[in-house]
């Protein structure tokens, strides 16, 4: 009976977990991840070695380091995508509140590793940065909110995630950290946007934006400079940015060859934020329009099998964590063929990172448990006459 | 608190009237109410969710094509020679009259390092230094083993440093292509010339920009691709200009002078043909202004334009035409020179005693201050100043570099009667050689105003007049009788009757009052006299010279030798023919074969 209905799935009664997983998780998610990783290490392969080489380890320490933290991101990212959507939703509370308490507890006991800003725990071994961590367990929070906002006699929970946000972003701003505390507001903001904000708020956010930018830019001449230096097209040679700029050019359509880069050597970040500009110079466009790809089909299809979610926080909790992989992904490209002004932002998966993998894995196993297929219910309004 | 009604209110009452529970009716109303805003919901999130998916995807395309747009472009450093041939000739070239090159561009390189590419840092800056000797090798090996990436070692370097460099072997060594100006003339013409500098600087080329005279004038003409590179033709003529700086610096040695300036003009064009300004500079090399010491004793100032001075004796010629001009004298009016002339405190003296009265030629010829002075009384404050602005002397002299726009003339703060005497006289009132050659230029030509050029003009202008053709002939006349019977007597060259007026000032010191022994000798001259075609000014800073067991600092001792032998050069080379009365044809006699 319920097979006639399209796009639903049958409920079996004590199907193991491994076969219903693979039989609901979406694929195509999955694959593009798995293959970003493999990139990542590719690419580490080139772009840490002068890091390596610096810091006085063996050629591909880094790397290890990488497939050792990566393997762990993939379990974690399986387990989490193995579990039903409450489930996650419980232990992401939990996990927020601990990162949010481990965040609060930054100034005191955290260290910034000589690079001026406090935002890591170091372990010995390795570090732990508790914001990267806190980012998926936001989403997760702040979707229940609104997700509760949207019953009747529900809490304002539109509001409190707001005042949630508000606080997170004032803790990272203290650090600082503005483009983790920007992710936070845009992650709000996008989830804001799918529960339903008025047009007329949109409208007005909009134009406010235009003023306070226009404002800024004529009352402040350090804002005037950056935004001039920006949009300058003419790019100084010897700056990170001309660098980058300057590697992808020498990549060419079909790259210099594997290790024949020479802007690893120059960048610092190469293996972190600029890793996109070693694989554009020593791969070329190929490589980078494929990563480009895998990023797109990854949050454009997240999208697209969240619009036939039926349970708000799913819904808004799914469009959160797609927007934020996302949005982290573009800031980094944009970053590097300078559409957008200069950003250390890490590249998802691929960039160089203990805690950002492992946050970054939880944060896509969140994903793909909300993506996963399940009855949405839609037979019983088919009976009802309110189906569509 | 708020109260929520109950909903719907009609059921409820109903259902209370017949003694049932209304809370299951308003649950139900409660559960379909939410099931309607949750539909709301989800129809607008799926709308909302469609326009986010499309926005992510437009924006990892713009992305991805900005991608393909910078892949497809070329790298800005230059890793193969290919980058040099975009760079063509960014700056125009200036030539002389005849197309002769005065600035042109050269292709060279600069040199820069990435010392985090670089091998051997130590080897290679002990090898920079063997081939740059002004480089320091503490500061190189600094740079190069610290955390810079990038560090300038020189702007230009010539072929053979390049290769020099080149078989270091560094890999961290860079070269930079690099226009720079060249004056192939070296010291030539460099006031006019003036100089260059680098602007904005990038790794593959940089702006140069003009610094001083045409070069920053024409900086603009010079740079604009839209003129294709059409060089900018001045009016100099490069041989001319080769000639007189060569006998004015050598009339600047015999006069021990401190400095020297000359300007040769077309009197009909006011194409300047030679300014010469000593001493000089390299615009190759222009030096650093000078931070100490009076601006006007540096190699860069420019005594033809930018040095005022009192150029004495030589304004009474300008007092003798006004004064025929209004028709107040002729030629042969007598005025009488009884001296001292006393106005007030002062007292107007001539140099020598030259008897009871003269007529207004030899007032010229034997250049009598009291003459002049009694001249400029009957033509009046107004009048002289009226007549001495339409000459173009008391505004900044029009000429194309930029150094003109320091020329202004130095006026008596108040045009009293006094100051009109002593002006007639050349006293009081500073111009530069350049106003003073365009003002005689104007008396040459038969009385119409001079505007100076540098640039090459079509045809003769035709200012406004400012005296009459009468007037400018009997003017020429007194000025070659100044020549053959006055002070200029040194002046004569045969066969291109050279007529002047002198004019020895004492220079004024610093903090006022005059230097009893320091002068600026100046000879104001035209040629050929009967129909002249150019005007020569030559001025000498602090001459002095041992002739007839005396020490002779006036112009006739000084500077019209000079002048006269720079014509004798320049002449020719202008293409003038000598007028030579043909010699007795001694001991020959013509014979008719019928």
């Amino acid at each position: 009976m319920t097979e006639m209905v399209y796009g639903a799935v049958p409920v079996r009664e004590g199907e193991p977990v491994l076969p219903k997983w693979w039989r609901t998780v979406d694929k195509w998610t999955l694959s593009c991840v798995l293959i970003l990783f493999g990139i990542g290490l590719l690419l580490g392969l080139a772009a840490s070695v002068p890091l390596a080489e610096k810091n006085g380890f063996g050629a591909f320490h880094y790397v290890t380091r990488q497939a050792v933290f990566g393997g762990a991101a993939l379990i974690a990212m399986l387990i989490t995508s193995m579990m039903s959507p409450d489930l996650v939703r419980r232990l992401a509370v939990l996990g927020f509140l601990a990162a949010f308490i481990a965040l609060m507890g930054l100034p005191f006991f955290g260290t910034d590793f000589g690079k001026g800003a406090v935002r890591w725990y170091s372990l010995g071994f390795a570090s732990i940065q508790p914001s990267e961590f806190l980012k998926p367990g936001f989403i997760v929070v702040a979707a229940w909110m609104m997700a509760a906002s949207q019953e009747i006699n529900g809490p304002p929970g539109k509001s409190l995630s707001l005042v949630l946000a508000a606080i997170i972003v004032l803790l990272l701003a203290l650090q600082p950290d503005f483009g983790q505390a920007s992710l936070i507001l845009f992650g709000w903001g996008v989830m804001y946007f799918v529960a339903g904000a008025p047009m007329l708020l949109l409208a007005g956010l909009a134009g406010m934006v235009v003023l306070a930018g226009t404002f800024a830019y004529n009352s402040s001449e350090h804002f005037a400079r950056r935004i001039d230096g920006f949009l300058n097209p003419e790019v100084d040679p010897r700056t990170q940015l001309g660098f980058a700029e300057n590697a992808i050019r020498e990549g060419g359509f079909f790259g210099v060859g594997i290790g024949e880069g020479q802007v690893k050597w120059s960048l610092p970040d190469a293996h972190t934020d600029f890793i996109i500009a070693v694989a554009a110079e020593e791969y070329g466009l190929v490589l980078v329009l494929c990563i480009i790809a895998l990023y797109a089909i990854v949050v454009v299809r997240s999208m697209l099998r969240l619009i036939r979610e039926r349970d708000p926080f799913i819904r808004l909790a799914g469009t959160g964590l797609a927007a934020m992989f996302g949005v982290q992904a573009m800031i980094n490209m944009g970053v590097a063929v300078r559409l957008l002004p200069a950003k250390g932002m890490t590249l998802p998966f691929v960039s160089y990172g203990g805690s950002s993998l492992i946050a970054g894995g939880i944060a896509v196993g969140m994903l793909l448990a909300f993506t996963r297929v399940r009855p949405q219910g839609g037979i019983d309004e088919i009976f009802r006459g309110r189906g569509r | 608190m708020t109260r929520t009604p109950l909903r719907p209110l009609a059921r409820i009452l109903e259902a209370r009237a017949k003694g049932e529970n209304p809370d299951a009716i308003e649950r139900e109303n409660t559960r379909a109410r939410h099931e309607e805003m949750r539909d709301g919901a989800r129809a607008r999130a799926e709308g909302r969710l469609l326009v986010l998916g499309v926005m992510f995807f437009c924006a990892y395309a713009v992305i991805g094509v900005r991608m393909g747009l910078m892949a497809n472009s070329d790298p800005v450093e230059p890793r193969a020679a290919a980058s040099a041939a975009r760079i063509v000739a960014q700056r125009a070239d200036i030539t002389d009259r005849r197309g002769r090159v005065l600035a042109t561009n050269i292709e060279t390189h600069s040199l820069y390092a990435h010392p985090q590419q670089m091998i051997e840092p130590e080897r290679v800056a002990e090898a920079l230094v063997k081939i740059f000797p002004d480089l320091e090798f503490k500061r190189l090996t600094k740079d190069f083993t610290g955390k810079r990436k990038f560090v300038w070692i020189k702007k230009k370097i010539s072929p053979e440093q390049k290769q020099a460099v080149f078989d270091i072997g560094d890999p961290g060594l860079l070269f930079g292509p690099r226009e720079m100006r060249l004056y192939p003339n070296g010291k030539l013409a460099a006031h006019v010339l003036g100089g260059y500098s680098f602007g904005k600087e990038g790794v593959d080329a940089a702006e140069v920009i003009g610094v001083a005279g045409v070069e920053r004038v024409f900086d603009d003409f010079l740079r604009d691709p839209a003129e294709e590179g059409k060089p900018l033709q001045l009016s100099l003529d490069l041989t001319v200009q080769a000639a007189a700086e060569q006998v004015l610096f050598g009339g600047m040695k015999l006069m021990n002078a401190k400095g020297a300036a000359s300007v040769l003009m077309d009197v009909q064009t006011g194409e300047v043909l030679s300014v010469v300004s000593l001493p000089d500079f390299d615009p190759n090399d222009r030096p650093r202004p000078p931070t100490e010491g009076a601006p006007d004793d540096s190699p860069l100032f420019n005594r033809a334009v930018q040095g005022v001075y009192e150029l004495g004796s030589t304004f009474k010629i300008f007092t003798a035409a006004q004064a025929m001009e209004l028709g107040l004298v002729n030629p042969s009016t007598v005025i009488d020179i009884r001296g001292p002339l006393k106005w007030g405190k002062h007292r107007i003296r001539d140099f020598h005693n030259y008897g009871k009265e003269l007529s207004v030629t030899d007032i010229i010829v034997k250049s009598s201050n009291i003459g002049t002075a009694r001249l400029a009384q009957m033509v009046g404050a107004k009048r002289q100043q009226e007549f001495l602005g339409a000459l173009g002397l008391l505004e900044k002299a029009p000429v194309e570099i930029i150094e003109a726009r320091g020329s202004t003339p130095l006026l008596p703060p108040n045009w009293s009667e006094i100051s009109t005497m002593t002006i007639s006289y050349g006293h009081g009132i500073s111009v530069s050689p350049m106003h003073l050659a365009a003002a005689y230029a104007t008396v040459a030509n038969g009385g119409t105003r001079v505007v100076p050029t540098l640039l090459k003009q079509a045809g003769p202008q035709y200012g406004e007049r400012v005296m009459s053709r009468q007037v400018a002939a009997a003017a020429r006349e007194m000025l070659r009788k100044v020549v053959t019977d006055g002070t200029a007597s040194f002046g004569e060259v045969p066969g291109y009757a050279v007529g002047g007026k002198t004019g020895s000032a004492d220079k004024p010191k610093p903090r006022g009052g005059y230097y009893k022994d320091k002068v600026i000798a100046t000879f104001a001259s035209v040629f050929p006299a009967h129909d002249p075609k150019y005007v020569l000014v030559v001025t000498l800073d602090e001459p002095e010279t041992l002739a007839l067991g005396e020490v002779r600092r006036t112009a006739g001792w000084t500077a019209v030798p000079v002048a006269a032998e720079m014509i004798n050069r320049v002449a020719p080379l202008l293409g003038l023919r000598p007028q030579v009365e043909p010699g007795q044809l001694a001991g020959i006699t013509l014979t008719s074969s019928n």
